[in-house]
């Protein structure tokens, strides 16, 4: 059974100038232990579908349509409670700026502790907290080791620093280590490493990648930069103006694009091997999401648009090795 | 870590090398720590050793000597004497007792009622945060001393009263600094990441709310301490703060009043007493709220 099957979700917010169709329509499905990349311009409904998986949309967004089932069984009709069963434990969440992702008043490793320490034995009163009471010494064993996992020099130490005395790597790392803490079965992870350099970029994909491989960890990495796709992801799910526009294997996405915004994606990319080259350059923005066009969202930008991209979307169009909403694909459909 | 990395980032740590650098915070911090170490005197003093100590280095503040009546200051009476000839300096001492315990227990009341409506109503939004916030517009519709008298006038005479009284007309100030501070501490990733990870509501606004709210409602809670002693002193004043004979800064105004063109003495220490420690808890307030908030540019004073 797959970890997590997404269908035709709708996520809408309404607002006082109307409603904006965030998300309309993804199906995504993710096995056990498969690495997807779900990737597309600002805009484009990535992290709202992130929040969608945990029912986390906040007023004035609200679900509108579709199912997001977690191991089977359906993630929006659960209550509070067993949905605070989900969260942290069984699905965990990687944020964009770790730094702003840990509370700036409790040390690093007391944050992991607690996490972990309510994971295992339930939530304990504030001032049994704040007196330090429900301090456990398994966890804390294995918050250094997590830390030490995560290539965290001298764990020991680092324990008791506060979030501020880490750098950018260091408290990604720590956030890595947070997300894994637990043993979840699924990973969101939100652009996670846009703001690192790229060496740190790499450790820390190399690292990641090691460590959900050795715990079977199903993950969804958000990111616009298609390098790491290619480094990192299984498969990988394009995303336009909240719809599906591509997806299949990381390899056959990304060597030979079927959708012309995916082709788009890949040649805006600048090539240093080609400083004399021209820089692509994708004509126009993403479609106002309170007045999005009738037919192909992409119809205005492609280059390759006819006549009846403008009339409808495109169904997906099964073509072996992915699905690819586009009517170029359409002879190729089996 | 550097000193200077650690003055950017430590709360705690900004607040004391600031007292220790500049001379205005360090006189605040000077007078309030005085102030309370009078007070703390005079409770163990009174309640303990039962005047033992004043007695023999001043006079008791509670013994009547009609034959000293409204003596001018001298070596064996440094403030005089009023008009019931007890020794106006031991009176005073005792009168820091009441002024601190009314202002830091009234303070302590509205914070604990204030703050936690703050945090509740911001988190929660809509309705919650409607009603609770009307609540406060109500109470801050009328001044807060006039809300103190109605509240005094109901509930009688005394110290809990008055710590009541003053605590209630205090609350609206923190439930609206620390919602104000809340909502923008809410948004933050931090307490997302947190109920992200299945914490229970309670957890969230106690560990992760909560702490990140301090640093504005430390300077609220220093500035307001200085209004409830002002306040105490003006409800003795008026005959409705704590039972006489206890030494309260109000009460001897309010005795010196008719005396003030005859003995300016009676009038004048207590008068003096009010000033500087209010003035104490000012500076010590506006020097707490500048080390803490970098764009108020408060540049380091020296005398």
């Amino acid at each position: 059974m797959s970890v997590l099957q997404i269908d035709d979700l709708h996520t809408y917010f309404d607002t006082e100038s109307g409603t904006v169709r965030a998300v309309e329509g993804i199906d995504l499905t993710i096995e056990a232990g498969e690495i997807v990349g779900l990737v597309g311009e600002s805009g484009s409904g990535k992290s709202v579908t992130a929040s969608s998986i945990m029912d986390l949309v906040q007023h004035p967004g609200r679900i509108a349509d579709g199912t997001v089932r977690y191991d089977g069984q359906d993630v929006l009709s659960l209550s509070e409670d067993e949905l605070a069963e989900l969260r942290g434990g069984e699905i965990s969440m990687i944020f964009q700026d770790p730094m702003d992702a840990f509370n700036p008043t409790q040390t690093v490793g007391r944050q992991l502790h607690d996490v972990l320490r309510s994971h295992r034995e339930g939530s304990v009163h504030p001032l049994v907290r704040a007196l330090g009471l429900d301090h456990d010494a398994d966890c804390k064993a294995a918050v250094v080791e997590m830390l030490d996992a995560v290539g965290i020099p001298n764990p020991e130490a680092r324990y008791s620093d506060y979030p501020h005395e880490f750098s950018g790597g260091m408290i990604q790392r720590a956030m890595v280590g947070m997300a894994l803490l637990c043993d979840p079965k699924l990973v969101l992870a939100d652009e996670p490493t846009t703001g690192l350099d790229v060496s740190i970029e790499r450790q820390i994909l190399g690292l990641f990648k090691d460590l959900v491989e050795e715990l079977d960890t199903a993950v969804l990495w958000i990111t616009h930069d298609l390098s790491v796709v290619a480094k990192l992801c299984d498969r990988v799910v394009v995303m336009y103006a909240g719809k599906v526009m591509e997806v299949g294997s990381t390899e056959a996405v990304l060597s030979d694009p079927a959708s012309p915004y995916t082709q788009a994606l890949l040649d805006s990319i600048p090539r240093y091997d080609r400083p004399d080259e021209e820089m692509y350059v994708m004509e126009g923005d993403v479609p106002d999401p309170l007045n999005r066009p009738d037919g192909c969202r992409f119809a205005d930008r492609c280059p390759e648009v006819h006549d009846r991209c403008h009339d409808h979307h495109p169904p997906r169009f099964d073509t072996g090795d992915r699905e690819v909403a586009c009517y170029l694909a359409e002879g190729d459909a089996e | 870590m550097s000193e200077d990395a650690r003055s950017y980032t430590n709360v705690k740590w900004r607040v004391y090398r600031r007292i220790r650098t500049d001379l205005i915070a360090k006189l605040g911090a000077v007078i309030v720590v005085f102030s309370i170490a009078m007070a703390a005197f005079s409770i163990v003093d009174d309640f303990l050793l039962s005047e033992l100590v004043i007695e023999t280095l001043l006079h008791d503040p509670y013994e009547l000597n009609p034959n000293n009546r409204l003596a001018e200051p001298s070596l064996a009476h440094p403030f005089g004497t009023d008009e019931q000839g007890r020794d106006i300096l031991a009176r005073v001492i005792y009168g820091t007792r009441t002024s601190i315990i009314v202002g830091v227990g009234s303070v302590l009341f509205a914070a604990i009622i204030g703050v936690s409506l703050g945090i509740v109503t911001a988190y929660y939004g809509g309705l919650v945060d409607n009603v609770g916030m009307r609540a406060m517009d109500v109470l801050l519709a009328f001044p807060a001393i006039l809300l103190a008298i109605a509240l005094l006038a109901s509930l009688g005479r005394g110290f809990t009263s008055i710590i009541i009284a003053l605590g209630v007309a205090y609350v609206p100030s923190f439930a609206r600094v620390t919602r104000s501070k809340a909502l923008s501490v809410k948004s933050d990733e931090y307490v997302t990441a947190a109920e992200v990870m299945g914490y229970p509501t309670r957890d969230v606004l106690v560990d992760e709310i909560l702490p990140n709210c301090f640093t504005p409602i430390i300077v609220q809670g220093t500035f307001t301490l200085a209004v409830a002693i002002i306040a105490e002193a003006g409800l003795s004043f008026l005959g409705l703060g704590v039972n006489p004979p206890t030494p309260t800064w109000g009460i001897m105004l309010s005795g010196a009043q008719q005396y003030i063109t005859t003995a300016w003495w009676y009038s004048l220490f207590p008068g003096l007493a009010i000033m500087v420690t209010v003035l104490g808890f000012n500076l010590l307030g506006d020097s707490i709220r500048d080390a803490l908030d970098p764009q108020s540019g408060g540049e380091e004073r020296r005398l």
